[in-house]
């Protein structure tokens, strides 16, 4: 159970607020509603929710705005709801600084599970020395990556790749972001670099790279390192 | 007053006694296999036996090639047996001639009459076991192919690249009694042969194909009905002849007005139409077209045309006879049209020329029997003189100057063989010094050359020598001889060159109209007329033309796009005037003739479809009689073959909004009930968990879980129905980026995680690919409707792999499944497109398009073929270089 967290639910559909509510309210957390983006803002101040979960298509502001402007003064996980076709409108929500996102129709166990992994994450400190997923293990202080008993050979590009994608486990990370954090500023058109990273990453790490199991492709929008 | 003709009569009496014994043929007459002439034959037959005198009918031969409607026609009727005959070991079965000869009915059915007998009957053609079954006083039907005729053969294999070897003579519908046309529009034909209710043999599948084009039974269609439209006009007129039916109109006064080039024939024409007023008679003008007419000058054309245009105006019907002689021309044509009343200008030879050459006024009143023969008097004005265009290839002097060298020559030759041959006999030299004068040089040089002849011969030939004088009066006889001899061979050959001609000349004109109705009967729109309007008419009247149309809206004609076709205002308001008139008006007409272009109405049964413009190129004389009849017949084909195509077009519209409906219909139902479904399941477990209490837990998982797959169900298929939105609407906007195609297999596998549960999906892939610019997600979507279908559609693993090529990346999805029907193959890319299968696996149809959009979209292409050994093999490519191309097209 999830400790009597509280939940900022904002969506203009008053059949996905109530259900949400009714799921959210099952599983233990306290549930506060918004119909707006302003009110949204409004309840955030007001009410201090543990984590947010947005729709992206509000009648006053644009989900990505709200996280912006919620951003500017908080780090409260903020979990995207939207529909297939808004994926630009969910890339540009996600580099705005929201935590993860889900596709409608979603399943309610998948919202309880990305709601859970992200309460974990805004709570656990960023600076573990260590990170583990499965039996892919990366010493971040040594620098070593070690998959079950064997050491693998990184390349520095593949390293930091590998890293900005640990320290942000579980959280979706779009291409832009990924460029920026691994080559720098002006490298947002070379897409073909993250590409070929990731394929050599995966290469290197998984059992089956056709069929990944740590780093997940989001299509269109980014990748995910899976927290196991 | 309406007298038969007493020929025509004859012929009847003699072409009856042989036949009255006979029995009666009738054709079903049809333009390709598939038209319905058995169908037509059998019911036609049937409704005989079923009338109060009821027909004694029997099949003696009929192949339905076992199409049901037709096979139901059969029962009741009398069938006889085949006759079966063992050759070289196969046993072959054919109609039994004898069996029908014995059995003797009143009505014998033989389907196909161009059929070849099989080896060991009687005859070898079916068309001569009819021809003895009609002698036995049994009558037929029959049925035939018009490419069967012998002189379509060629024509046939011409439009159609065909060749039909069996042949029946053209006669065979002459002797038939009677001709029923059986009719399908193309189209129609078209969709049966698809729908499987042609029948066709095995192995000629292929030569079918490539005869059964839109074009070719466009074509073949034209010539059976213009056949048939031949038929029925000579048989009409046959009717008439023999029972001297005057036609349509009151009997009544009829009268024929004769006219010539001269300015005084509209005088004749007013004074005619007066008397035909009085004697409210139906009239014609008539002028007859000899050799010498068509050596008009022009101005003697244009006012010959006056004339007739008047003739019109006036009510006449008007009509140009091409002949030899102008009298026997129009006396035929009196007698054909049971002409009362002849009128002629008073003559206007000069007396003399009367005197040679006869007049035509008493060459007519001897000639017209029963028919009064009118002279109406015109005050001739000082009359044109003829100006004969010459035909030769020398000037007059320098003929003239030939014909006194040939009698030079003969002189000469005369001169040297005197002392071995009579006087006599010299003269043959002369003779044949005339008559090649008569051949090459014409009728002047000749005439000229056997006086001169005459007198060359009585100087140095006759006693006393070197003078003029003749002792012997004897001789008198061969000079008048010799002269005479030369008048009539020259006259002759002179004759014989111009028939020779004039044959020339309508061959050519046979030639040019045949050739343009080919081109216009294999012509698919407006330009292709126009293409072969153009081409012919330029080497006919060497004229330029140009096709006005109405607009669809409103009375504004334009002319068929061409790189020349402008037209200044004032000849636009000629054509329009012509348009909405229905005459010919512009030049050499009497309507707005100052304007530069002639336009001729485009006539047809509908009404008036569009004008037909013609210049003249800079030099060229205006146009003759019987280039401007020509011309009218030019314009009447290009109408029929406008109209053709606006039929067609207009069905083909038809057919497309239906086709467009039905295919609506179809999206309705399939989505309405590929949405409801799921919804019922869905609706189903919610209304069993909430009211029924007493479930266990096993059966709640199991309700829980099929409304859940359901739920997914309706997902995806909204998502198809979207994505389709976007193919069909071409607003799919590609964000090509270049993408890892193994990234791109492992997400699509990652969203088919849960349906993919417990089957082997094998992917290889080189480790070398390449990157690819697609637009990632697009590209999952065409996976994950790929992959889906092998997982729908197999039970054994499936097998994605994935190679470069030089310029392209080519992925596969294969599965062991139970493949593609072959006949669904080239369709199952279409929207809405559903293989039929009797076990039903759910689907929408759309999957494969949108995957055809997606990857089309990107300038790649997705083909899907059945394996060897059984399975679907889907095969699609991505360009890996052309970005711009394929981001042009997104």
């Amino acid at each position: 159970m999830a400790d009597g967290a509280r939940i900022l639910i904002v969506d203009d559909e008053p059949a996905i607020r109530r259900f949400l509510k009714t799921i959210l309210t099952a599983h233990g957390y306290t549930v506060f509603e918004a119909a707006r983006g302003e009110e949204a803002i409004s309840q955030m101040t007001a009410q201090r929710p543990d984590a947010i979960v947005l729709d992206l298509g509000l009648p006053d502001l644009d989900g990505a705005q709200v996280t912006r402007i919620i951003r500017e003064w908080s780090q409260t996980p903020i979990i995207i709801l939207s529909v297939r076709d808004g994926e630009a409108d969910k890339i540009a929500a996600l580099d705005a600084g929201a935590d993860d996102y889900l596709t409608k129709p979603f399943g309610s166990g998948e919202l309880l599970a990305r709601l859970r992994v992200a309460l974990r994450r805004a709570a656990k400190n960023a600076n573990a020395p260590s990170f583990q997923t499965g039996a892919l293990k990366i010493d971040l202080a040594k620098r070593v990556v070690t998959l079950g008993e064997n050491e693998i050979q990184l390349t520095p590009t593949e390293y930091d790749l590998l890293r900005a994608l640990a320290l942000d486990a579980d959280k979706v990370l779009t291409h832009h972001h990924l460029l920026r954090a691994v080559w720098g500023v002006g490298y947002d058109d070379e897409m073909h670099m993250l590409r070929v990273n990731i394929s050599n990453l995966r290469k290197k790490i998984e059992p089956d790279a056709t069929r990944p199991r740590y780093i997940v492709t989001e299509p269109g929008v980014g990748y995910r390192l899976r927290n196991i | 007053m309406n007298r038969p003709d007493p020929d025509a009569l004859l012929a009847r009496v003699q072409s009856e006694t042989p036949t009255r014994a006979r029995g009666k043929l009738k054709i079903f007459l049809g333009y390709a296999a598939g038209v319905g002439k058995t169908y037509a034959m059998l019911q036609a037959a049937r409704q005989l036996t079923r009338q109060a005198q009821a027909v004694d009918v029997v099949v003696a031969y009929a192949e339905t090639h076992g199409r049901q409607e037709t096979d139901a026609l059969l029962e009741g009727l009398e069938i006889l047996p085949r006759k079966t005959i063992e050759y070289r070991g196969v046993t072959l079965s054919d109609m039994d001639l004898d069996a029908v000869l014995a059995r003797k009915p009143q009505l014998a059915l033989v389907d196909e009459l161009a059929h070849t007998n099989a080896e060991g009957m009687r005859h070898p053609k079916r068309v001569q076991d009819v021809l003895e079954i009609l002698d036995a006083g049994i009558d037929v039907y029959t049925t035939l192919n018009i490419q069967h005729l012998e002189s379509l053969n060629d024509v046939v294999a011409q439009i159609t690249g065909v060749y039909v070897r069996e042949t029946l003579p053209d006669s065979i519908l002459d002797a038939a009694d009677d001709i029923e046309l059986i009719d399908l529009p193309p189209d129609e034909l078209l969709t049966r042969l698809r729908d499987g209710k042609v029948y066709v043999p095995e192995q000629a599948q292929r030569a079918l194909n490539k005869f059964f084009r839109q074009g070719n039974l466009t074509a073949l269609r034209e010539m059976a009905l213009r056949r048939a439209a031949m038929r029925v006009d000579d048989q009409m007129r046959d009717y008439m002849r023999t029972r001297a039916i005057p036609g349509p109109w009151a009997a009544g006064e009829r009268l024929l007005v004769a006219v010539s080039a001269s300015a005084l024939s509209e005088k004749l024409v007013r004074r005619a139409r007066h008397l035909a007023d009085e004697l409210n008679a139906q009239w014609f003008v008539v002028f007859v077209e000899t050799r010498e007419q068509l050596r008009l000058s022009q101005a003697q054309q244009d006012q010959l045309a006056r004339t007739l245009a008047l003739a019109q105006e006036l009510g006449a019907q008007t009509q140009t006879l091409a002949a030899d002689e102008i009298v026997p021309a129009l006396m035929d044509f009196a007698r054909a049209h049971n002409i009362t009343k002849i009128i002629a200008g008073k003559p206007l030879r000069p007396r003399w020329q009367e005197f040679l050459r006869g007049s035509l006024v008493h060459q007519l009143i001897r000639a017209s029997g029963e028919i009064d023969v009118y002279v109406i008097s015109a005050q001739a004005e000082p009359a044109a003189q003829p100006l004969r265009a010459s035909w030769r290839p020398h000037a007059p002097f320098i003929r003239y100057l030939y014909a006194a060298l040939l009698i030079a020559a003969a002189t000469i030759l005369g001169v040297l063989t005197d002392p071995f041959i009579s006087a006599t006999n010299l003269v043959m030299f002369f003779l044949l010094a005339v008559v090649v004068a008569a051949l090459f040089l014409g009728r002047g040089p000749s005439v000229f050359a056997s006086i001169l002849g005459v007198l060359a011969f009585d100087f140095l030939f006759v006693l006393p020598l070197l003078t003029f004088a003749v002792n012997d009066a004897e001789y008198l006889l061969t000079f008048i001889a010799l002269f005479m001899v030369g008048l009539v061979v020259s006259h002759l050959t002179v004759r014989v060159r111009e028939q020779a001609d004039a044959a020339r000349q309508r061959e050519q004109d046979n030639a040019t109209l045949y050739a343009l109705s080919r081109d216009l009967a294999v012509a698919a729109d407006d330009k292709d007329i126009l293409r072969a309007l153009k081409t012919n008419a330029a080497l006919v009247f060497d004229r330029r033309v140009m096709i006005l149309l109405p607009e669809k809206t409103g009375q504004d004609l334009t002319p068929i796009a061409d790189d020349n076709s402008e037209l200044a205002e004032n000849e636009y308001a000629v054509a329009l005037w012509a348009y909405e008139h229905g005459q010919t008006a512009g030049r050499d007409t009497d309507t707005l003739p100052a304007a530069k272009m002639r336009f001729v109405p485009l006539k047809t049964a509908r009404g008036i479809l569009g004008v037909i413009g013609v210049t003249r190129n800079d030099e060229s004389k205006p146009l003759s009689p019987s280039q401007r009849r020509m011309f009218d017949t030019f314009a009447s084909l290009v109408a029929t073959a406008i109209e053709r195509i606006q039929l067609a077009d207009a069905a083909r519209q038809a057919q497309v909004r239906q086709a467009t409906e039905e295919l609506q219909n179809a999206l309705l139902n399939s989505i309405s009930h590929d949405l409801r479904t799921p919804l019922v399941s869905i609706t189903g477990a919610l209304t069993s968990l909430q009211e029924d209490a007493a479930l266990d837990d096993a059966t709640r998982h199991a309700l829980i879980e099929n409304a859940r797959g359901e739920t997914e169900r309706l997902n995806r298929l909204v998502g198809n129905l979207l994505d389709m939105t976007r193919v069909e609407a071409g607003a799919l906007h590609l964000r090509l980026e270049p993408s890892d195609m193994q990234d791109a297999i492992g997400s699509a596998l990652e969203q088919l995680e849960r349906r993919a549960q417990g089957r082997e999906i094998r992917v290889q892939l080189p480790e070398d690919l390449p990157l690819v610019p697609m637009d990632f997600t697009l590209i999952v979507q065409v996976l994950v409707n790929l992959i889906d279908n092998a997982l729908k559609y197999s039970q054994a693993p499936i097998e994605i792999r994935a190679h470069a090529q030089s310029a392209q990346i080519q992925v596969q999805v294969m599965d062991r499944g139970i493949g593609i029907p072959v006949e669904a193959l080239p369709h199952i890319f279409d929207r809405l497109y559903r293989v039929q299968r009797p076990e039903m696996v759910s689907g929408t149809g759309m999957g494969l398009a949108i995957c055809k959009g997606i990857v089309e979209a990107h300038g790649g292409t997705i083909t899907a073929e059945n394996r060897l050994g059984g399975g679907t093999l889907m095969t699609f490519t991505l360009p890996l270089k052309n970005i711009s191309d394929a981001e042009k097209r997104g």
